[in-house]
């Protein structure tokens, strides 16, 4: 159904292809974020950056509504998405899929429902929705059935709050001004952050822009992931050590209480 | 208070962590069990990764177990010679247990595997000591029953190699104690748990340790037994936290003391009878898991399988 949706869409947006093409952008875009760094430190709880920008016109605008879309997506990582069934009585995992790579955040934020701003071609081009992200090439086929595995994927990871969509989210003042606040989870993954921005007309994107954002721990906790990283064997027998201290610390100062 | 865990990469709260953390260490103190197949549990409920919960899990247990030992250690209920000996058997079959736990991996059905063996080896212990100490207990509300002797003698009094346990006030062969020490080391290493509650009935039923030394014992080994572990993990997976661990240990170490004298005002039957009511009630838990229909039947994971 959505499918046919999309190719009905795709299909009224070909025209305004084909009269606007080869023609220099009319609009571009200009914009910032609140914070191009996010630091993860002790206390980290999840994050909240703020998106914002205009659309610039140097000509007045043409006819019918713009629309835009703003996707944030955190670093790719290869994941194993595994099945429980029913055997002999007990649910075990059973069947496994592995996903190439997947985006460990991803939150698309809009100005009005996908289906209806965004072709299924642009989307294709563009890699916008969270499935066309996902890259499920070379899925050991281990499982007879892979699509209904990313699905599970998607479904999980946005009961988790990684994945998520924000329709109608975007707040646009006069076709000019968008802004839109994007929650970044407590359990956030390490690396660049790629925020996106475009703008659509008739279902096409007529413009877009990439802005980076960099995630990363800081302080104690980057010194302890590091040291667990690069001295691995220190890191165990420091590990024990303050074990074993603390162990006889509570013990020593029981003693002098009683 | 929020705090985030550098290497589980989620963010957690402290007091939570810390109160887990402790009543686990109260557990650890009051009947010598590590504590392992406790906290493991309860770190993947609050969202910590599986390995993740493993790997610091053994850590936490060290202090709490060191904490545990100093306790011990002021009323003489150390047997260092026996904690030696089951060691040295408990070294050989950890190492037997890793292997063993490697080609279950490169199967894909550790998870599984190590699930059964928590749900076959609490159930069978919990529901072994469960009947037995409260037999014991009933008997000892009827003073007019037979007189039961601390151990009988049997065929393990018959084999060679015998060697003096002065704190425990036995005189038997090296076998059992060595073979006992392999055995937990070896379910130890494949459940990734100090194996205390394996090895204080054991102590306690096949050796005929008295109870009051048993708990100090079992601490003793278990020590090295978490030791070896974590460092093994902090090597080869890096999955140990050390955030994490520090908070579940500041709550673990001052449970295991207030466990530890709660554990002198009990009697040894009803310290029997509460052990191995938890140790049932773990077993059943792990067991519905296995038997009632998830809701979710998909689990996402990252990396890709070996």
């Amino acid at each position: 159904m959505i499918g046919r949706l999309a190719l009905a869409l795709a299909l009224m947006a070909f025209p305004v292809l084909a009269q606007d093409g080869g023609e220099a952008p009319v609009e571009t875009i200009v914009s910032g974020l609140s914070q191009n760094r996010v630091s993860i430190t002790a206390d980290f709880d999840g994050s909240e950056i703020l998106i914002y920008g205009a659309v610039k016109r140097e000509s007045p605008a043409p006819e019918g509504r713009v629309e835009v879309i703003i996707t944030v997506e955190g670093p790719s990582t290869p994941l194993t998405v595994r099945r429980k069934d029913r055997v002999w009585g007990i649910w075990v995992n059973n069947a496994a899929v592995n996903v190439d790579r997947a985006p460990s955040f991803y939150a698309v934020a809009t100005t009005g429902p996908l289906t209806e701003i965004l072709s299924a071609t642009d989307n294709l081009r563009h890699g916008i929705t969270i499935d066309r992200v996902i890259r499920a090439v070379g899925i050991t086929a281990e499982a007879d059935a892979s699509e209904i595995f990313i699905e599970a994927m998607m479904r999980v990871r946005t009961a988790d709050g990684r994945y998520r969509l924000m329709e109608g989210r975007i707040q646009f003042t006069e076709q000019t001004l968008f802004r839109a606040d994007v929650e970044l989870p407590a359990n956030l993954t390490e690396g660049i952050y790629k925020v996106r921005m475009f703008i659509l007309r008739g279902g096409r994107v007529v413009a877009d822009q990439e802005r980076l954002i960099g995630v990363r721990k800081e302080g104690l906790e980057r010194l302890i992931f590091a040291m667990s990283q690069q001295q691995p064997l220190l890191y165990g027998l420091l590990s024990l050590v303050l074990a074993a201290l603390s162990g006889w610390a509570a013990s020593a100062a029981f003693r002098l209480i009683r | 208070m929020q705090i985030y865990l550098p290497i589980a990469e989620v963010s957690v709260d402290a007091f939570l962590l810390f109160g887990i953390g402790g009543v686990v260490g109260f557990l650890s103190g009051m009947f010598g069990v590590g504590g392992g197949f406790l906290i493991t549990p309860l770190l993947f409920f609050i969202g910590v990764p599986p390995a993740v919960a493993v790997a610091t899990g053994a850590n936490q247990v060290v202090a709490s177990s060191v904490s545990g030992v100093l306790a011990q250690l002021k009323r003489k209920a150390v047997d260092f010679r026996m904690g030696l000996v089951l060691l040295a058997g408990g070294m050989a079959g950890s190492g037997v247990g890793i292997w063993v736990f490697a080609w279950m991996t490169s199967r894909g059905q550790v998870d599984l595997f190590v699930q059964l063996s928590y749900v076959v080896f609490l159930g069978l212990i919990g529901a072994m000591m469960l009947q037995e100490s409260l037999r014991a207990f009933l008997r000892s509300r009827k003073p007019s029953g037979p007189i039961r002797r601390a151990h009988v003698h049997n065929w393990v009094h018959g084999l060679p190699l015998k060697m003096k346990f002065r704190a425990s006030g036995l005189y038997i062969s090296v076998i059992p104690p060595l073979m006992v020490g392999a055995l937990v080391g070896f379910l130890a290493a494949i459940m990734g748990v100090g194996g205390g509650f394996i090895m204080v009935p054991a102590m306690i039923y096949l050796l005929g340790v008295p109870t009051k030394v048993v708990i100090g014992t079992s601490l003793f080994q278990i020590i090295f037994v978490t030791a070896f572990t974590t460092v093994m993990h902090a090597v080869t997976s890096q999955t140990v936290d050390m955030m994490l661990a520090l908070i579940l240990i500041f709550g673990g170490v001052i449970g295991a003391q207030i466990g530890a004298r709660v554990g002198l005002r009990l009697k040894a039957e009803q310290l029997r009878i509460l052990l191995s009511l938890l140790v049932l009630s773990v077993s059943l838990r792990i067991a519905a898991d296995l038997l009632i229909r998830p809701d979710e039947l998909y689990s996402v994971m990252p990396g890709v399988m070996p």
